[in-house]
Parts: C-alpha cells; structure tokens; sequence
C-alpha cells in the first residue's frame, strides 16, 4: 500500500460510514418503516462500481452493517427477520461492488428434533439469505449455500438463550 | 389386562425423574411391567471363559429386553451346572419359570460352552446345546445362547448377536473430533470405523451387516460415504451441490436411498450403487428426507414438512404420490419400521419435549411414548422389532439408550464418547 492510496481509502471509508449512519438514522426518525435496500440500489453505484462510496475489502472490518454476518431466526422458521434488512441491502451492495467476491452462506439450527430434518431448515434458512442478497441485487453466482444443521453450535447448552444463538445463518468471505 | 398394566407401565415410565436415569454404573430400568416378565434363573456357568462371564452377558440381554426377569445371583440356594443338579422343586420355590445352567470347557485355544434350558413348571429340559468358538468370542457365544432362550421361550428371533453403530463427539470448536464406531449390542467390543474432525452423522447398516453408508463433513459440505467394514476402503457415493444425506440401503443391498438437495431442494433419491444411477422419490418443495425401506423393499418411508411441520409419509419405491402416516405430535421425524411394517417408531415432539413414540398400525395406530427425555432422537430398531436404540440428553451430553418397544425395560448403555448419537441397529448376523 503507497501513501497516496491512504487518503483515497479513508475517503471511502468516510462515505461508507456516512451512509450507513444516514440509513441508521432515517430508520429511527421515520415512523413507517424505511425500506433500507434503496440507497444502495441507486443508479451511480451499480453503474460505476469504483466511485467513491464503494465498499473495498477493507470495508468488511471497518463498516459496521458489513461486520454484521450472522442472521438469527425463529424456532423452526426460515423466514428473514426485518431486523436483518440493513444487513442484507449492504452485503448485497458488498457483492455488486466487489464482483470478484464470494461467500459462502452456512445454515444452522439448533439442536431439537431430527438432524437430517436439520440439515433441510439449515440449508432453507441459507436459501432465504441468498434470496435477500439477490433481491438486494447481489449474483448468486457469488453465493454458495451450504447446511451444517445442528452440527456446529455455536453454544452448547439445552435453552432457549442457546437455542436462539445456534439458529443462525453465517455468512462468510471466501473471497473478498 | 395386560396391556392395560402395559400402558400403566409405559406412563410410570414417564414420570421417573431424571436424576434417576442419569446415575453410574448404568442400571437396568425396569419400569412397572416386572410382573408380565418372565423369572428366569441364569446359573453361573461351571469354568472360565477368561474375562467374560457368560451368565452374566446372557442375564443382562435377558433383562434389557423387558421380556425376562432374572433371578439375583444371591438369591440362588443352589448353583447347578449339570442336569443331575438341577432340583425343580427349589426353583419353583424361588418361583421361577425357567432355568438355565452350563458349562465352560477349554478345548485349546477354542472354548467349548455347553448349555441346557429348563422349563421348572414341566420339569423338562427344552434347549441343549453345545457351542465351539475362539476364546476370545466368549461375547459371541454368550449372546447367541440370549438369542436362543429367547427364541424358545417366546417364540421370536433373538437379537443380541447383534452389532450397532453411532457416532462419539468430543471437544469444542476447532478440537472437535468425531468418530463411527461399531459395538455389539450390549455396547462391549466398540471399535472406531471412520475417525474425523469434521460432523460425521446417519449411519446405515447394509442388510449384511459387512458396509456401513454414512454422512461426512469432511468435504467442507454434506456427502455421502459407503465403508466396507472388513477392508477398511470406502467409497465416495453422493457429493452433489447441496445436502448429501440419510443413505438407507435398501433390503437387498443393490440401492441406497438419501436425500438430496442438488435441484436446489431436499428430495428423496434411490441410487443403483451398481451403476450410480439416480431416480428421484419426492418431488415437493417441502423438505423430504431421512427415507426408511419396507422389508419388501417396495415401499420408501420418509420425513416430509409438506403439510407445514415434519410427518412421516410413505409412497412407492418406484416413486408417485405419498400418503402421510402420522398426525399424532406436532412434530414426527426420523422413523424407523419394523420388518412387518407394522410398528413406525419416530422421535416425537411435542411442544419442548422431543421422545421417542411407537405407532402400532396393528393396533389401530394406537402411540405409545417409549422414553422420558426432552431430546430423545434417532430410534431404530433391532431386526426382531422387540426393542429400539435412541439417543438421549443427559447432563449436556448425549447418551445411547436401547429400550423394550413395548416400553417396560430401558438401559443406558455403557459405551465411551463425551457425546454418544446417531445409533442405528445392524442386521441379523450370519453364523460363522
């Protein structure tokens, strides 16, 4: 990395930060509920992928919607909580920015009922995080989908707190 | 009546706290029914077999079936081990049904074990045999005479000689280590199959009892595996895009059945393991899986969440509609039929709870709840039907346990592993 790329990346990293606060604070000022995908589909940014604004690998630690890469859901459910819109719309644009990028979607459930059923929900609840990254205009040439089920929890107890933290769907960079 | 006793049995059953199930040495739980029971006395044998003591290893199979309840070996005033010993009157005093005597006698490296079976109210002996075999398959001789006073007394096929496989789990995040193991019945003689750091699941027993079909993570996705248990090769059968899972071989053992997700959904396939070609059983957007064969091999029993949650549904080998068989329980997966279809086992939810319950279709698809947890998974049955293996929850770890299919007798079976799953009862075995 040379100096003069220095600021250009803190640029970018300002903007990015500044976009996502934007998009933070309209949701809470707002009473009916934002849709939170439009900023990042606006015209410039898919056109000219290398504008300012643009997320680059570094965003993935730095911004803190990209930072986000675990979905939680519901007992037995597959369906994408509204909490995790924002999180969906940015790595989406992440992708369309970053066509080069690959994630892998690692579908989880917790550890009642049969493994093999298991296996099904974990794979659907990956299948629902795709098709919000390419509702938000990801590719799904960039999403591969794989399902653990119960097989890696992230926490080992029998309850509800536990149970809550292994129904997840990971998402993670397998090139950035 | 007695099956009123039964049901009364199998609701006890449910009330023995947990605390009880979870104590060492693991016990037989013999849960209310000890009155429909059949007393037997199993006498120490006469000599050694080494290690193993024979009555021993056949009382205890006697036991966890639920059907025999065998006399303590303090209680015995007197210790025949030949037919001239044998006083019937001392054994109907100890009100007894049957007893059962033998003899170790060392023959070189081989052991001769020589057996009689008396029926103490006819004052007959009704089974002797002598049995020749390696030393070191005592085990093996001790189960095959459980499986034949089993046989004579009730009628039905034993099946202790029987082996078992399920997967070990131990550590946490990147020392995780899973291990396929196989071990007789009783859960003596465990050997490891497959060891791996990555989620090993679904074994499945070829109908010889010589290969093992079972799911690796060790590809980094789901994909199925057949381990040949004498040469210890395996093959790569299924590592399509998607969920490669539950391999069922079918009763003849040229096909397997699993579930595959390649067209971007779970669906039942059968493979010709010949010619590896596929054909697809289910065809719906719900989730299909965890397909079971009919002993006939014409019918493929399956899980399926067509209906909203997981069912057990059946439908042709050959594929076509399918019939959902269960509506009792919110939640019914991973069954598990006995060889004349008439019994389904699933592990059964019910709010938070998760146990294993038997459909009796004989019996106007009468349930009974088979075990006490709140995460009882994966039953199967043993070739005669007359009892099941499944894992339970205990204390954060999983444990195995067989139980009685008519739920009188359970025992948590003593094999090693920090977390004990997945087991699946092997076939009959050949005789050497």
């Amino acid at each position: 990395m040379n100096a003069s790329a220095t600021p250009k990346f803190a640029k970018v990293l300002l903007i990015s930060m500044m976009v996502v606060a934007a998009a933070a604070c309209s949701k809470k000022v707002k009473e009916t509920p934002p849709p939170p995908a439009e900023p990042t589909t606006t015209q410039p940014v898919t056109e000219q992928p290398t504008t300012p604004g643009a997320y680059t690998p570094e965003s993935l630690d730095t911004d803190a919607c990209l930072r986000q890469r675990v979905v939680y859901f519901d007992f037995d459910q597959d369906a994408l909580r509204p909490e995790f819109q924002a999180a969906m719309a940015c790595h989406a644009k992440y992708l369309r920015d970053r066509p080069s990028a690959r994630m892998s979607l690692e579908g989880n459930t917790d550890e009642r009922g049969s493994r093999e059923y298991n296996l099904g929900l974990g794979e659907r609840r990956g299948n629902a995080v795709s098709s919000a990254l390419q509702a938000n205009g990801g590719s799904g040439s960039q999403i591969t989908v794989v399902s653990y089920g119960e097989e890696r929890p992230t926490c080992n107890d029998s309850n509800e707190d536990c149970w809550a933290k292994n129904r997840r769907v990971e998402i993670v960079y397998t090139a950035k | 009546m007695t099956r009123t006793l039964r049901r009364l049995a199998a609701l006890v059953l449910l009330f023995i706290p947990l605390a009880v199930l979870a104590q060492e040495p693991p016990q037989i739980d013999v849960i209310g029914g000890q009155a429909a029971a059949l007393p037997i006395a199993v006498v120490p044998f006469a000599g050694s077999a080494g290690e193993t003591d024979i009555a021993k290893v056949v009382a205890a199979d006697l036991d966890r079936s639920g059907q025999f309840r065998t006399l303590p070996q303090t209680d015995m005033v007197e210790r025949p081990t030949t037919s001239a010993e044998v006083s019937y009157p001392t054994w109907r005093t100890l009100r007894q049904d049957y007893l059962l005597i033998g003899r170790v006698i060392p023959d070189g490296a081989q052991l001769r074990v020589e057996y009689e079976l008396f029926d103490v109210a006819k004052q007959t002996r009704v089974l002797g045999e002598a049995k020749i075999a390696p030393a070191a398959a005592a085990r093996d001789v001790a189960h095959q005479i459980a499986d034949a006073v089993y046989e004579k007394v009730l009628g039905v096929r034993g099946a202790f000689w029987t082996r078992i496989a399920y997967v070990t789990a131990s550590g946490t995040g990147n020392n995780r280590h899973y291990e396929l193991m196989v071990a007789d019945s009783d859960g003596f003689n465990a050997q490891s199959v497959v060891s791996s750091p990555q989620p090993l699941l679904s074994p499945s027993w070829s109908p010889d009892g010589k290969r093992l079909a079972y799911v690796s993570f060790d590809r980094g996705n789901s994909s199925i595996y057949i381990q040949n248990l004498s040469s210890s090769g395996r093959e790569l059968i299924a590592s399509f895009r998607g969920i490669n899972g539950a391999p069922a071989f079918s009763p003849d053992g040229s096909k397997l059945a699993m579930t595959l997700s390649r067209s971007g959904n779970p669906e039942v396939y059968v493979m010709d393991l010949g010619s590896k070609q596929l054909r697809q059983i289910t065809n719906h957007f719900g989730i299909d899986t965890e397909p079971v064969w009919s002993a006939d091999g014409s019918t493929i029993y399956f899980t399926s969440d067509r209906g909203g949650r997981p069912q057990i549904y059946q439908a042709s080998a050959g594929g076509g509609g399918a019939t959902r068989l269960t509506f009792q329980g919110s939640y019914n997966a991973r069954a598990t039929v006995s060889a004349d279809g008439k019994k389904i086992a699933t592990a059964q939810g019910n709010g938070n709870a998760y146990r294993i319950a038997l459909m009796d279709r004989a019996l106007g698809n009468r349930w009974t709840t088979l075990s006490p947890g709140n995460l009882d998974e994966s039953p199967s049955f043993a070739p005669n039907a007359s009892m099941l293996l499944y894992a339970a929850k205990e204390g954060g770890r999983s444990v195995l346990y067989t139980v009685s299919a008519d739920g009188r007798a359970r025992l948590r079976l003593n094999v090693g592993g920090a977390n004990v799953q997945e087991p699946a009862w092997g076939p009959y075995r050949q005789k050497r």
